[in-house]
């Protein structure tokens, strides 16, 4: 395990230059993760957080273009050339990715599928190479591996797509692994049990970065928890924080709108009023301040900056990056501010 | 391109999912069937006469005498008196030579052309796609014509020039649909998995178009057959004592008065590849086409 953090994402930005002009999809993002740790970026659609994920292995749309930096291991992957991104991309980052069945190559067996990055780099022989994928489809705990290694993706169950998707991005021994909302497209019993392969993932000591708008996701699996906002973070906190007491108004709103079965009857489920600003017209100030029931006039007026939380300060000096920060100018300092 | 089947728990790939429908239809499989015939028949049935390809049988009273079983000449003799059986399978022979090999020529380049560009983009693929467009602007015909005046008439000459203009549509064909595979999530998890351009365009583009370059191939094959057809009958393809399906039309036509079975045999012979060949590349569009699925 090495000392620094295995990824460590500086000012990041994403832009994509489209016919109404430059559009910015990312700005400013900036997080730490350390191997073996589960880092969740939660966010509506449409808010960068997949974007975020792609710009890091160089797989932005061709009209995107990305800023700041991304060092993996040391390594800068933004601006590198498709080499040196080729190195990282398999053996050092896998992707696993939101839809299983349009991820897996429809004519290939699933042999095929996960043994290639092993055989094409000359990492293992053929017979290795088989070996290698019987033992990954037996770690995701798919049954009868060695007939689901002749089968094709479309003979696949959805759960058991998924779970090829995650042997196949494990197959080449990533030290990171990047799950762009892995469950989103599963039902509920399965999305636990691919939650629970994740964490064994996180537990072997490989680091997951984990994109998903799901709260529940976040709270099964992820250790800290990035909050995304049209294209910013707008709180960080460990997911015990996050979830026991909201600084920003938007993490407040979010998990006040998430369905409970158990609690106060009375409780409504409250949804967010408003839409998320278009890209290519943020107000001014902070983006969520049209939609923010604690607004005031500065919220509008200027935009305020990630800062570390007062009583984060603790953890916040060993660390890069605070645990714990919100951008806001009024965030929410307790439980009772919630009210 | 290639849908899941859902509804359908045999375990079978997608490839054995078409032929099973190929199966079912049958002007695909007649039209296979007889196909095969012609070819095999091409191969052996010159051996099946006593005759060869230059022998004069002085024996008969006429040079040019019709089809009879009693004389040993099946489709009779051509005014040089030589067995028209022998000459129209060793001409079907040569005509299937030439579409086939034109045909992989024309696959083989257009495939990889296209996929690259395809794949690739941007300039790339502008500047790729740009001098197929130049090529097309050369005039087809004159462009053969010129190629045979200057290299003097030759077999490979004549399989490389058509295959040399044939593959232009095949690469369009194949540029549109690895254009719209590139964004396929399948292709990004390929590249996430660090895998190189030219093995991705080899193992995750490619096997996606076959489906699309196979139909198109089985389409291409008559129209190499009859542009052969058509250089021999200008007198520009095959030479004596060799011939095509074309020459043999050609030559036939002269005599059309006299012995029209020297018209009548080999034309009946190409029509039937022909037509088997587009009922086959019919068969085979519907059959690799997912949307046919029940």
């Amino acid at each position: 395990m090495t000392a620094g953090p295995l990824l460590q994402v500086r000012d990041l930005g994403v832009n994509f230059s489209t016919s109404q002009g430059e559009v910015q999809a990312v700005s400013g993002v900036s997080f730490d993760l350390r191997a073996g740790e589960c880092l969740a970026v939660v966010g509506e659609s449409g808010s960068g957080k997949t974007q975020v994920l792609l710009a890091c292995l160089g797989l932005l749309a061709a009209n995107g273009a990305a800023r700041g930096s991304a060092r993996f291991a040391g390594r800068e992957l933004i601006g590198a050339n498709e080499r040196s991104l080729n190195s990282v991309r398999g053996t050092g980052i896998g992707l696993l990715s939101q839809d299983p069945l349009s991820s897996l190559t429809p004519h290939l067996r699933i042999e095929t599928l996960l043994t290639e990055g092993l055989l094409d780099r000359g990492l293992a022989t053929r017979d290795a190479a088989h070996e290698r994928a019987l033992q990954a489809l037996a770690e995701v705990e798919v049954p009868e591996p060695e007939a689901r290694l002749r089968q094709y993706p479309h003979e696949l169950s959805g759960g058991m797509r998924q779970r090829v998707a995650l042997a196949a991005a494990l197959m080449c021994g990533p030290k990171l692994l990047f799950a762009d909302e892995p469950t989103t497209a599963l039902d509920v019993s399965v999305q636990a049990r691919v939650l629970e392969l994740l964490a064994r993932v996180r537990n072997r000591g490989v680091g997951v970065l984990l994109v998903t708008h799901d709260l529940g996701v976040v709270a099964g699996l992820a250790d800290r928890v990035a909050v995304m906002y049209s294209g910013r973070i707008v709180e960080t906190a460990t997911t015990d924080e996050l979830f026991s007491a909201p600084r920003h108004p938007y993490t407040a709103a979010l998990l006040a709108a998430v369905p409970r079965l158990r609690g106060d009857a009375q409780l409504r489920l409250v949804g967010i009023p408003g839409d998320p600003p278009q890209p290519c017209a943020r107000p001014p100030g902070c983006a969520f301040a049209p939609r923010c029931v604690r607004a005031e006039v500065r919220c509008s007026d200027s935009r305020p900056e990630l800062a570390p939380c007062a009583d984060a300060s603790l953890l916040a000096a060993a660390r890069a990056v605070p645990t714990a920060a919100v951008a806001c100018h009024r965030p929410l300092q307790d439980r009772a501010g919630m009210a | 391109m290639v849908e899941a089947v859902h509804t359908d728990a045999r375990n079978q790939s997608l490839w054995g999912d078409a032929w099973q429908r190929l199966r079912h239809s049958r002007a695909a499989i007649v039209a296979a069937s007889l196909l095969l015939l012609v070819c095999a028949l091409a191969l052996v049935g010159p051996w099946l006469s006593a005759y060869t390809v230059e022998q004069v049988d002085w024996a008969q009273a006429t040079l040019a005498t019709a089809p009879s079983l009693a004389n040993g000449h099946w489709f009779g003799t051509d005014a040089n008196g030589r067995d028209l059986f022998v000459r129209v399978w060793i001409g079907a022979r040569m005509s299937l030579l030439v579409a086939l090999l034109a045909t992989i020529v024309s696959v083989v380049i257009g495939v990889a052309w296209g996929a690259t560009a395809g794949y690739l983009g941007g300039r790339v693929d502008g500047w790729m796609m740009r001098f197929v467009d130049v090529l097309y602007a050369l005039p087809y015909m004159f462009f053969v014509i010129i190629l045979t005046v200057v290299f003097g008439r030759s077999l490979v000459l004549i399989f490389l020039a058509i295959g040399a203009v044939g593959w232009l549509t095949m690469a369009r064909i194949v540029r549109g649909q690895a254009l719209a595979l590139r964004q396929r999530e399948f292709v990004e998890a390929a590249i996430a998995l660090g895998l190189p351009p030219a093995t991705i365009i080899a193992r995750h583009i490619v096997p996606n178009v076959l489906g699309t370059v196979i139909v198109y191939a089985t389409l291409t094959v008559p129209q190499v057959i009859l542009f052969e057809s058509f250089l021999s009958f200008l007198g520009l393809g095959v030479q004596e004592p060799l011939t095509s399906l074309g020459r043999l039309v050609a030559e036939g036509a002269l005599e059309m008065e006299s012995s029209p079975w020297l018209l009548l045999v080999p034309s009946a012979v190409l029509a039937i590849v022909l037509l088997c060949l587009n009922f086959l590349g019919d068969g085979l569009r519907d059959a690799l086409d997912p949307r046919q699925r029940r």
